[in-house]
Parts: C-alpha cells; structure tokens; sequence
C-alpha cells in the first residue's frame, strides 16, 4: 500500500499549532455551509505547501488531501480522497490523507464545510465542493509551471502530478511548482468545469482503502486507545430508568480499593467513578453502593409500550400523511380484503468500540479525543459543558470502531466526560462505558408497530390499500416542540411521494397513509437506515402478502405497480435477473424479493433461504443499489456486505426489551449479534444510472429483512409479522 | 503482581490477580492493538494467543496465567504484518472500522496454525468473533486466500516457504514460533 498514513496524527503538536484558536467564530455552528476554496487561512502544516483547503503538496510529490467527514468504516475517506485525486490528476499512488479537526474548522470559518457524517451523506453532499478543491488546485499547479516557463497553460498537459510542455520537451513534477501555485489567486470555483464522470481513472474504480494498513498490527489509536500523561480513567453508570434520578452513593465502601480516586456526579441521573486504570474505575463502580430514585418510569415494560402502541392503530385521530382516492371506502367494496398488523422492536447500535472520550479540562482550554460522527457537535457539547468558550475548545478526530447513528448529533458520551474532567482540572479523564451501559443507554431505534388492509377486486386486481404506523418519533424525542400534532413525516421515511430522497416506489389507486405518534420514555435516533428498516419491512412484507392473495408472482405484482417509477423498477429487475427470479431451485430452497428506497439511493434484494435443523438458513442474497455515481463500487460492495449483517443480526435477533422501567438484555450472551457462520453469500449488483449523487451506506439496508422474511413465508406458508425472528423459533 | 511474558518480554505488572489479562496487556503493559468490547468472552475482541491458543483475554484473570506462558499479541503476530492473514486481510480489504480486526486476525492465525486447509466448515467453527461492520464474507475468503499462502506445516519455524506462495518474513515472532 503506498498511501501514506503517516500524516492522519491528531495528536502531533504540529497538528495542534495548526487550530488558530483566537480567530472569531464567524457565527459559530449555526453558519450555513459555504464552499470552501481560499487558502485556510494561518494554516501551516509542513513538510508541504498548501495550494488550498483541501490540497498540501509535498516536496516528494506527495499530495495530502484534508478529509472533513469521520470515518467509521464505511470508506469515505477513501472515496473523497478518489474525488479529489480525480480532479487533482495527481498520482493516486501518492496520495495521503489528513483530518481537520473541529477547532481547526471553526477557526477558518468552516472552510472544510459541514463535518458531521449521518444520514449516508458523506460523499453526496461533499462531491461538488471536494472536487472543485482539487480542480482549483489543478490548476493553479499547472498555471505556476506555465508562468516559470513562460507558456500559455493551455499548452501543458498533466498526468500523475507531472507536468508536460510538449512543445519545449519541459516536465515538471506538482512538488516543485506548489510553493508558487500557492502563492496565486485561486480560481472562481463557479467557473471550473468538472470532468464527466463516466471519463473518471480513479474515482469510480474499486481502489484499495487508504486505511487498511493500520488496522491489521493493532498500531490504528482508536479514541478509546488515547493515552495522555497523568491521564486518570473513569467508569459511569446512569439511573437504568430513563428518567430517574441519581440521589446518592457511598463512596466509603470503595475508597481503599486498589487505585480508586475519587467518584464524582456526572450529572442529575449519572455517577462515575475514577481511578487510575480503566478497569479499577469499573470495579470500583460495581462496588459502589448508589441511590436511585427511579421515578414513574420504572413500572413501564415491554408489554405496557405494546398496549401504548396497540391504542394508537385504533385511535380515532391520527395524522393522514398521504391521502389519494377513498382508500378505506374502495377496500371496503372490495371482493377480497387482506389485512395484518406488523410490529418492529426497540434495536441498539452495539457498536464494537464502547462509547468513551478523553477530555483534558482547564478553565482556560478543553480538549477531546473522541469517536464520533459529528465533531463538530462534539466541540459544542466539550463547550457547553466546560463552560470554555468554542474558540478555546478543540477536539480531535478519531476513527471510529463503529458508529451506525449512535455517534452522531447527541454526543451525550462528550458531555458525561467533559462534566467528570471539569471537577479534575487539569488532569486528563478517559472515560469507558461498558457493554452494559451501551445497551443500557442507547439512543434505540424507534419501537413502532403497523397495521394495513388492501383490496383486491374480483379479477385480482389491487383497488386501494392503507396503513397506519403507530410508533414513537425521533424528531419529538430530540425536540419535543418540532412535532405539532404528529406531523412527523421522518417517520414515514420511505412512503413519500417526493422523488429524490425515499420516494414509495409503487403508484396505488387509491392509498391511505397515516401516522399515530406514540412516544414513549425510552430515548430513540437514528440507527442505520433510520426508518426506512421498519418501513421497509411493513410495505414489502405486506405487498407479498397481497400479491399472494391475489394469486400473483410477488415480481410480477410489484412490476405492474411500478410502472411509474422507472428507477425502482431498474433496481428490481436487476436484482431479479441476477438472482434467476423464477428459474427452478434445489428441493427445500425458497427466494424472497423486496424494494424500498432512502438516502437518495434506489434498493432492491431477493434472498434464498432453506431450513436446516429446524433454523432458517439465509443461503445467499443479492442486492442491488442505484447510487446514482458510484465512486469505489469495491467499498459500495462492502457496505451492502455490512448492510446485510446488520440487517440480518436486526432480523433474526435485534431485540431491546424493557422491564421495570429499563432495558434488561445488556451483553452479547442476551442481545446475540450474528456472527459468520450465518452470514450468508453476498452478491452485489451496482447499476449506477450517473444522473444524481445517492448514498451508499444506509439505502440497502431496509430491503434486507423483508425479502428474508418473504423467502421464509414462501418457505413455511405462515405469515411473519413480527420480528426478531428468534422470537418465532426460527433461529 | 503478575509476572507475564507478553511478545517474548516479560513484564512485571502491578495488578490485583483478578484483573483480567485484557486490561493488564492494555492498561499496564501498554499494548492497544487488543479491544475491549464485551467484557464476558461473547466478542473476541480482545482475542491473543496463549502457548499459540486463541483466547478471550477479557475473561482470562492474570493469576491464571503462568509467566511461563506465552502470550502474542496483535503487534507481534509479524514485525512488518508479513503474517499470510495480514497479507490476506489487506489484499482483500475486509477492515471496515477495523475495531474487531485485531481480535479476527488472531482467530484466524491460531486457525490456520492448526489447519493449513480449512474448509468452510472449519472457519465457521473457529471464526466466531463478532464483526458488527459485517465484514465476515471478506473474513471467509481472506481465510482461504491465507491458508493459500501458508508455508507448508513442519515441525520448525524455519520451515521452507512453498513454491507458490510468496516468501515468507524472516520474521521469528512468538506467533509463529507457537504456530508451529
């Protein structure tokens, strides 16, 4: 791998000389993104000459290219290093790559843009400004070596980062000519014309990942790895009863156990205890008698939030999100009807990496280590928290053992370590989270259920379908007053009309979709693929279970709604003919199909499954994405790999309960992730369609599960209408 | 106190005698290649050989541990990541956050150390790490593809490469000296 690494050190003290910490916040996180293409101003990262934002130039040749987005594995860093090299037309096999931090961001007015990396946007909504960054810097390389020859530069041509005069036999190489490139007036980014991508020599080709290297010899320092001098470790538990509060504990009992230093609150419902390892911290924890008061929450369960749930299907009022034709008038005359209640557990993100930071306190600067999605928002909670302002507030970027959504807006793992270091000034605090308090203390994905009827008239035909979902909301759990009436359409992600983002793929004569918010005290985000998992699994699941009443080939069926979705309907008919729809298979071998659309980005699946010893076995799945462009359709076959394990682990197990008021399956013994004994072959159909910029890591996600569980109704004739599927034996 | 012989150095740790090995290797010796992510030996995050097993260190109490016993490392499976599975691994690409890979890397070594061809079957059983980025069908082929460029089992380390495989490190890590 010739990529160098080298560069992508946080903690180097030329790293930090880098923040210029007094520069004016420039209206702080609120600011609107603006593309950035000025020099960064008062940057310096030697040994290198930066030609602009996103390009440093070394003398070997080297090009660095400034990655704003986290890294969490899902190979963005490599694919907007593609973008910009693409541009550059540098040599990809020396490229390097280097993170901005936050601080650094906000002191140049955000001129790497937005940081935060959610909703699958890495690439899409970047791809315009990166590759004018390295277009920008193309091209005021290219003007210094015409200026120092003293030719028009329409005469020199550039391949590799070497620079061509044909006519005077003159070459010239990026490192020699970006000390001058530097120093010229950077092109009007609107002027730039970017290269079509279907001539692209690096972005859309499967390069290898930047940043594999690193991660085979265990030398990769994750934020949980951060080691700083006098650096103590703390250890937290908050009230298991969302809502509770921590009344008292008494550190007595713990104080003479080996390394213990002190327990602190973190905050009106959270304790921690520190000590000078890790793992003294947590015993000490374990030890620690603690007060809780846990309020009315306690007596809430699993079967209570059922009941909630089961209430808001029957409501009378709910709110109508789409509303064409008189569904419910049309089923009602209908010759056959078809009706089934669906219900989708509470999900935890489990990432491998436990939540932690590292913050270093004192009243004059804050300081973080962290995993996280957004550092930007991690900088405004270390702020908050501290009580320093943003400017003397700064946090360095880590990759991420995971992060799914968790890590994400709420950087609640931020405040809790910020809140412990700010009553040890000066002494550097890592704080961990167990398994236990990861499960405990998620940000779950939302707990919803749904019912809906169709009817089919006498030749079969659908004539009107609806459904409600009665289920909690995000929106009103992170801001109770941005929902009015429960209008929430995020929780209808995916039944849209709206063509772009999670447009419904099917055009139905008449259709009722309504939405009952039923929110509950367990806290829910974004976990990935959001709502488009549940969503997914009610529309696909129940249109197999119409067509099969209508008699009808569950393709077929789904064709002749789609007519008016060509992309939807490219996406299906690429996956049915890769995987053999309809050609004869072995005895006891059944496929299921699925559809769904999110993140911008067109998804369809069909699984083959079998029994074995009484279990389902998934024996091969293939899935298919129109993402539009498709920058490393290597990594985009990685992340529908991961999207299947995901989804499956959800599908066969992903069950968070509630008993007494508190989740009560907190490891891996009770809360089983799949592992690779299950995981099925993957085949990956990428059919980019080079019209718009979809995203890769979260759209196929929610067609996973549905066409499984239509393969296995196939299989058994019985019905599946609630997952996991462990609950139906059948794992 | 526990006398511990981690990567062929012996390392005088200050630790109570349940500490679990995982937080002696991270917290006291300094090595953070191994991760922490269950705490019960349900993850294999933490996975290191001892006397050339696989085990969870997690739930390994360093007064279980003789300092006699030989314990390896992620950082010291190779000097230069010359171990056919580092090999494997990066020609496959299968890290995706890359978190659980130190602890599959050390499954898949001690694996092959035992079964130079193992079958589909074989890494099933023995590649139980939990992956949450979902990188088990590139875990499987990088398996195959590092079985393949296994030296041949002897009863040394020093072993002669096979012809078709590229040559091997010269590399004398407690890894391999166990794994033969």
């Amino acid at each position: 791998m010739s990529a160098s690494t080298k560069s992508r050190d946080l903690q180097s003290p030329s790293r930090r000389s880098f923040m210029v910490a007094t520069a004016a916040a420039g209206g702080g996180l609120a600011l609107g993104l603006h593309l950035p293409f000025a020099r960064a101003q008062g940057a310096a990262m030697p040994p290198g000459t930066e030609v602009n934002a996103w390009v440093v130039v070394r003398p070997d040749d080297t090009c660095v290219v400034r990655i704003a987005r986290s890294e969490m594995g899902q190979g963005t860093l490599t694919g907007l290093a593609q973008l910009v090299a693409e541009e550059l037309e540098c040599d990809w096999k020396k490229i390097a790559t280097e993170l901005p931090t936050a601080g650094q961001n906000l002191a140049q007015k955000r001129v790497w843009g937005e940081m935060g990396t959610g909703g699958s946007r890495g690439i899409r909504t970047s791809e315009d400004y990166v590759r004018r960054g390295g277009a920008a810097a193309r091209i005021m390389l290219l003007q210094a070596a015409a200026d120092e020859w003293k030719v028009p530069v329409a005469e020199l041509a550039v391949s590799d980062g070497i620079i061509t005069h044909a006519a005077s036999n003159r070459t010239t190489s990026y490192g020699k000519v970006a000390a001058a490139a530097a120093k010229l007036t950077p092109p009007d980014p609107k002027s730039i014309k970017l290269k079509d991508p279907r001539d692209w020599k690096v972005a859309g080709k499967p390069m290898k990942r930047l940043d594999t290297a690193e991660k085979l010899n265990g030398s990769l320092v994750y934020a949980i790895d951060v080691k700083l001098p006098g650096m103590l470790c703390a250890a937290v538990k908050a009230c298991p009863v969302y809502g509770g509060k921590l009344v008292s504990w008494d550190e007595k009992k713990i104080s003479r156990m080996p390394g213990i230093k002190r327990v602190v609150r973190v905050n009106d419902r959270t304790v921690a205890v520190v000590a000078d390892t890790w793992w003294r911290a947590k015993k000490g924890l374990e030890a620690l008698p603690v007060v809780w008061d846990e309020g009315p929450n306690a007596t809430r369960s699993s079967a209570t939030i059922a009941a909630q749930l089961k209430e808001g299907l029957d409501a009378t009022q709910a709110y109508a999100f789409r509303k064409e034709g008189d569904a419910p008038a049309a089923i009602a005359a209908a010759a056959k009807k078809v009706e089934a209640t669906y219900s989708t557990p509470f999900l935890a993100h489990a990432c491998m990496e436990p939540m932690n930071a590292t913050v270093r306190y004192t009243p004059e600067r804050a300081e973080a280590w962290v995993s996280s999605q957004n550092v930007e928002a991690a900088l405004a909670a270390l702020s908050e928290e501290s009580g320093v302002p943003l400017a003397k507030c700064e946090v360095y970027k880590h990759t991420l053992g995971g992060g799914f959504g968790r890590r994400g807006g709420s950087q609640d793992y931020v405040r809790q370590a910020a809140a412990i270091a700010k009553q040890m000034p000066g002494i550097p605090i890592k704080m961990i989270w167990s398994r236990e308090e990861d499960l405990s203390h998620d940000f779950f994905r939302p707990i919803s259920m749904c019912r809906m009827s169709a009817g089919l008239d006498a030749n079969n035909k659908l004539v009107g379908i609806q459904w409600r979902v009665s289920g909690q909301s995000i929106n009103a759990f992170n801001n109770s007053t941005s929902v009015v009436d429960g209008k929430d359409d995020r929780q209808l992600q995916g039944y849209t009309d709206k063509p772009g983002d999670a447009q419904l793929g099917y055009t139905f004569p008449s259709l009722l979709i309504e939405y009952a918010m039923r929110n509950t005290h367990v806290p829910v985000g974004p976990w990935r693929g959001v709502n488009t998992n549940q969503n997914g699994f009610y529309m696909e699941v129940f249109i197999d279970e119409v067509a099969r009443a209508a008699g009808a080939d569950p393709l077929e069926f789904r064709r002749a709604l789609m007519q008016n979705h060509p992309k939807h309907l490219g996406v299906l008919n690429a996956v049915a003919e890769k995987a053999g729809w309809g050609t004869p298979l072995p005895a006891g071998v059944h496929r299921g199909i699925a559809q769904f659309m999110g993140y911008g980005s067109y998804s369809a699946a069909v699984a083959e499954v079998t029994m074995v010893d009484d279990r389902v076995k998934v024996l091969r799945m293939v899935l298919g994405v129109n993402c539009g462009h498709a920058v490393n359709p290597d990594q985009i076959a990685a992340q529908v790999q991961g999207s299947v394990a995901y989804g499956l682990t959800a599908a066969f197990y992903g069950d968070c309960t509630v008993e007494n008021g508190r989740m009560n399956r907190l490891n891996f013994d009770t809360n089983p992730i799949m592992r690779l004994a299950e995981m099925p072959r993957v085949e990956t159909v990428v059919v980019p369609t080079y019209d718009f910029w979809g995203g890769v890591g979260e759209p196929t996600i929610c067609v996973v599960t549905p066409s499984v569980v239509n393969a296995i109704v196939a299989m058994t004739g019985k019905p599946i209408r609630s997952l996991p599927l462990r609950d139906l034996k059948l794992v | 106190m526990a006398r511990l012989n981690i990567n062929g150095t012996l390392h005088d740790v200050k630790v109570e005698p349940d500490t679990p090995l995982l937080w002696a290797i991270r917290e006291h010796v300094g090595l953070t290649g191994t991760k922490f992510g269950c705490g019960i030996a349900q993850c294999g995050a933490c996975s290191v050989h001892l006397n050339g097993e696989v085990v969870r260190s997690c739930s390994v109490p360093v007064q279980n541990v003789k300092p006699t016993d030989r314990i390896v490392t992620i950082e010291a499976l190779s000097a230069d990541s010359s171990h056919p599975v580092q090999k494997a691994w990066l020609a496959l690409d299968v890290p995706q956050c890359g978190y659980c890979q130190s602890g599959q890397i050390m499954a898949a070594s001690a694996l092959l150390a035992k079964n130079r061809n193992p079958s589909d079957k074989d890494i099933d059983d023995a590649m139980t790490n939990i992956c949450r980025c979902g990188t088990y069908q590139r875990i499987r082929t990088a398996v195959h593809m590092a079985a393949s460029m296994m030296p041949p089992a002897a009863a040394e380390p020093a072993a002669a490469p096979k012809g078709a495989g590229k040559p091997k490190s010269k590399s004398k890590s407690p890894a391999k000296a166990s794994a033969a």
